[in-house]
């Protein structure tokens, strides 16, 4: 199969990009996207050009690193896949694609498709945890977990961190993710004595870190490689308003 | 060299209690004026820093991911052993040991492995309370699972997600760490160097990954946290950016090495579907639990796997193992399958997979009972190859996964540099020649969470907190010494890219070093291998320039050091003059071609002293003492 790729190119952060086009020629219907970008890169690198830069790591969903817009897709067009596990056999022979990095204020570009998403190790500081000291830990099967919780807990615990969800919403929320992350401790017996405070603190940083609002778009849900659902993001609502009528106030120490 | 495993007296189930009370402690006003840098932020990193975070030291905690999340750790899927004896089916801390040891082939350390099994309690206990959504069961109580062929069900696991599960807890206790100023992440940032004073680690040498500033880090105290070494051998199950450079270069500058030709081959792998991949993925080893293993009887057999009748398959492992069959441990299930693949039974496109069969499970217990186990798996599966695996057999074949050698350390974790300690699967330590399914993550968790912040509490005890600086010489050569490196590699400006050397080397590892091996395979990579690092250093093209993000000289500085670190791990094979636990050694079989040991010379851990590129490295020995467990030849007939 052949392909012609457009493909953002930018040297540094903040320089102004652009799009460059490159042919990918003999390209196996088995191969991977990136295995594809790999030859590409091969090529570029033998005929004395610069790599693209983009970032993967465990080329199997589940790392999270790797992440790009491919025809305007995040993660490009099959459902339920990271773009490490998307296949050309997806795409038909002759296809023109056009690939660039997760486009948000809180992501900046660092390079070509690579971008900063300290964001949302930010977010996770704020509260994304349980306060349990290392040795304080009580018998593991103390506390049962009704199977229903720990299933609900599991399907938002399922989030790899990717930032596809802001990268695939028009305001570029993160709700999402931090909804996700949120719900996965709030529906365990253990997230509870911080439960409430946890929302208001997650979804305060969430917004100084500059994501946008969300406004029931739907397109993360749609994106997300994980599947996880926005009535995660609703929980999430309804405990920062349950938080703000019993007077949990932000605290900013 | 000195060697002293520092191995406490008393009986072995009290040796960790004695020890802990034996160990000195830092006085909780100093703790905070000591500052730790941990490098690596997979299980062991993580958990490890947010502990010391926790007992009040300042940590700098290294990865070279973007974020600590990303480590390789994230893509465990099996599970995780500890001895709870949740099921009551008779497990106990004294099995786990008996099992580990066992599994090692004999070539761990009792001590280090009764603990491990003491610790494994604990990890599930603090991971529960993190909130790892291990599998329940529908009272609320947790579920286990048999794994690798166990006979208890000790294996606790989340869905096929328990690395990222864990990890994700461990990350987040770090990062309650990093909010409550305890613990500084230093994000994108590879650690090049570390910086030895007066015989004692007291820092490291970073480049920005995004800037590619070189920086110089002081502290009292470096725990190397940063995984293992089988992407050596370029196509592995590890992530892509596993490498042994902080390892190998730790060791360049005195910690020594033990047992690097310990390297497991994992048997169900995704073949390799095209030169052009990089990677392999791995397909959990539950699936043995219900799929038969078989090649066609007849060699180059090209009908479609449904057309050959149940007369002309060869169930081989059945067939050479009527008790164990499918389960027989790790080593002797990819070597067989090697055996099989070698001799023209190979299956698949590229005739380099062995099937692994469920129509039986399928007529035996029905398609859903089949897919509730596995369909997560079989989706995967289907996802990477396009077949269905409920309708095709699974093509399968080994691939490099784990390592057990690494960095040498004592009961303390501590290398024979003081004050650098190893952990996790950067270290030598608990799985002797081969290690069991589900214990690598009880490892890593065992050594970051509950020994390391206690081990290096008792180091620090004996050192003034401070006392040198960034200006110290030390530092100043070590900045100058890996900005010169780095502009080596960028200045050879050659032909070939770091991949096309990275590719080379690990076939060459592969063919030679790989599931068995030889003294005239072994003397053949040793004569070749000097050869390839030195075209390396005349032909390969780095583009790009050192001060911004540039992906091909990260790869290019890695697979500089594999090219050494490969002539150590031949060196070890092959003065390894035996067979045991996943070293092959084709000159010492069992008439039923099994691995034989020969406990009469090779009771030891090898531990090898640096002595130049390319120069032949010193060989010291830890002879191992079995009290408990009287070493006996395994036997899966
Ligand atoms: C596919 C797969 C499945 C597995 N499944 C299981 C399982 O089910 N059960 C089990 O027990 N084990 C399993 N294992 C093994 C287990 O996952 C690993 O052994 C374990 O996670 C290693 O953890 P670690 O913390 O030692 O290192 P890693 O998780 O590899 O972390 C290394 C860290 O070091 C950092 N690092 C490395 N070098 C540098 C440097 N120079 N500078 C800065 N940072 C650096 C990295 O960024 C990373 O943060 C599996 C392995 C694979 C490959
Ligand atoms: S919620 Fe989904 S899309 Fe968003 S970061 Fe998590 S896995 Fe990625
Ligand atoms: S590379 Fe890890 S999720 Fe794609």
């Amino acid at each position: 199969m052949d392909f012609t790729l457009h493909v953002w190119r930018q040297g540094t952060p903040g320089s102004k990009g652009d799009f460059e086009t490159y042919q990918a020629k003999n390209v196996a219907p088995s191969m991977s996207f990136l295995d594809m970008l790999d030859l590409v890169n091969e090529e570029l690198t033998r005929d004395g050009g610069d790599p693209i830069a983009f970032e993967h790591d465990c080329r199997e969903g589940i790392c999270g690193s790797c992440g790009m817009m491919v025809n305007g897709m995040a993660h490009g067009p099959e459902d339920l896949v990271t773009v490490c596990q998307l296949h050309m056999r997806s795409f038909s022979d002759g296809d023109e694609l056009w690939i660039e990095p997760w486009r948000a204020d809180a992501f900046p570009v660092m390079r070509d498709l690579v971008v900063d998403r300290n964001a949302f190790d930010r977010i996770i500081e704020s509260g994304g945890y349980i306060s349990v000291r290392t040795g304080s830990a009580p018998d593991a099967n103390a506390v049962p977990v009704p199977k229903p919780d720990a299933d609900k807990a599991f399907d938002a615990a399922a989030c790899i961190g990717c930032g596809a969800c802001v990268a695939a919403c028009p305001n570029a929320s993160a709700m999402l993710f931090t909804a996700a992350k949120a719900g996965h401790l709030s529906y365990l017996p253990q997230g509870q004595p911080e439960r409430y405070e946890r929302a208001i603190q997650m979804v305060h940083q969430h917004d100084e870190e500059g994501f946008g609002n969300c406004t029931n778009h739907g397109a993360c849900q749609e994106a997300c490689p994980k599947g996880i659902s926005v009535d995660y993001i609703s929980r999430l609502n309804r405990d920062v308003l349950r938080a703000r009528l019993a007077g949990v106030a932000f605290d900013s120490t | 060299m000195e060697l002293d495993a520092k191995i406490p007296s008393g009986p072995l189930a009290d040796k960790w209690d004695l020890h802990r009370f034996e160990m000195k402690l830092v006085n909780p006003a100093n703790k905070r004026k000591h500052q730790v840098i941990v490098v690596g932020t997979g299980l062991a990193g993580a958990s490890a820093a947010a502990t010391m975070g926790e007992l009040g030291y300042r940590v700098h905690a290294f990865t070279f991911h973007d974020s600590a999340r990303r480590a390789h750790s994230i893509a465990a899927q099996g599970g995780i052993n500890a001895a709870k004896n949740y099921q009551g089916d008779g497990d106990s801390i004294y099995r786990l040991f008996h099992d580990t040891v066992k599994g090692g082939d004999f070539r761990s350390r009792e001590a280090n492995v009764y603990r491990l099994a003491q610790l494994s309690l604990n990890i599930i206990d603090q991971a529960v309370a993190q909130g790892v959504p291990f599998a329940r069961e529908y009272g609320g109580y947790l579920g286990n699972r048999s794994f690798g062929g166990a006979q208890v069900s000790r294996t606790f696991y989340a869905r096929g997600q328990t690395g990222q599960q864990l990890l994700l807890g461990a990350y987040q206790a770090m990062e309650r760490q990093v909010a409550a100023g305890t613990v500084i992440p230093h994000l994108r940032k590879e650690m090049l160097d570390v910086v030895v004073i007066d015989g004692a680690a007291r820092g490291i040498i970073t480049r920005d990954l995004g800037t590619g500033k070189i920086e110089a880090h002081v502290a009292d105290a470096v725990v190397l946290a940063t995984g293992g070494y089988s992407n050596a051998f370029f196509l592995s199950t590890n992530a892509m950016g596993c490498n042994v450079t902080a390892s190998w270069r730790a060791h360049k500058r005195g910690a020594a090495f033990a047992n690097p030709c310990f390297t497991q081959i994992h048997p169900t792998c995704i073949p390799q579907s095209g030169e052009y991949q990089s990677k392999l993925t791995l397909m959990s080893e539950s699936l043995r639990n219900d799929g038969r293993i078989w090649v066609p009887v007849r060699a180059g057999d090209s009908r479609p796997p449904h057309e050959i009748p149940d007369a002309e398959r060869d169930y081989y492992l059945e067939r050479f193992y009527p008790s164990f069959g499918n389960l027989t441990p790790r080593d002797i299930a990819s070597r067989r399958a090697k055996e099989m693949v070698d001799a023209g039974h190979g299956v698949g496109p590229g005739r380099n997979g062995v099937y692994l069969d469920f129509r039986d499970a399928i007529q035996r217990l029905g398609k859903k009972a089949i897919s509730e186990r596995y369909s997560n798996l079989f989706a995967m599966y289907e996802k990477i190859t396009g077949e269905d695996p409920y309708t095709v057999p699974m093509r399968i074949y080994p691939a490099p996964h784990y390592t057990m050698g690494g960095l040498w350390v004592d009961y303390n974790l501590m290398t024979t540099v003081p004050g650098l300690f190893a952990i996790g699967e950067a270290n030598f330590s608990d799985h002797g020649a081969n290690r069991l399914g589900a214990s690598a993550l009880m490892q890593g968790l065992a050594d970051g969470y509950f020994i390391v912040p206690l081990t290096v509490g008792n180091h620090l005890a004996e050192v003034a907190p401070g006392g040198v600086d960034a200006d110290h010489p030390a530092f100043r050569d070590g900045v100058r010494e890996v900005e010169e490196v780095q502009e080596r590699l960028l200045a050879v400006n050659g032909n070939r890219t770091v991949d096309s050397f990275h590719q080379e080397l690990g076939r060459l590892l592969w063919d030679l070093c790989g599931m068995s091996r030889s003294e005239a395979g072994l003397k053949e990579a040793l004569a070749k291998l000097p050869e390839l690092r030195e075209s390396f250093w005349r032909d390969v093209r780095v583009p790009g320039s050192g001060d911004n993000l540039n992906q091909s000289l990260e790869k290019a500085g890695r697979v500089a050091d594999f090219l050494e670190f490969a002539e150590l791990l031949c060196w070890d094979a092959l003065e390894r003059d035996e067979s045991c636990g996943a070293h092959y050694r084709e000159e010492h079989t069992t008439p039923e071609g099994e691995a034989l040991r020969d406990d009469e010379r090779f009771s030891h851990g090898a531990v090898w002293e640096f002595s130049g590129v390319g120069h032949k490295p010193a060989r010291h020995r830890e002879e191992l003492i079995f009290e408990h467990v009287p070493p006996s030849q395994r036997s899966y007939k």
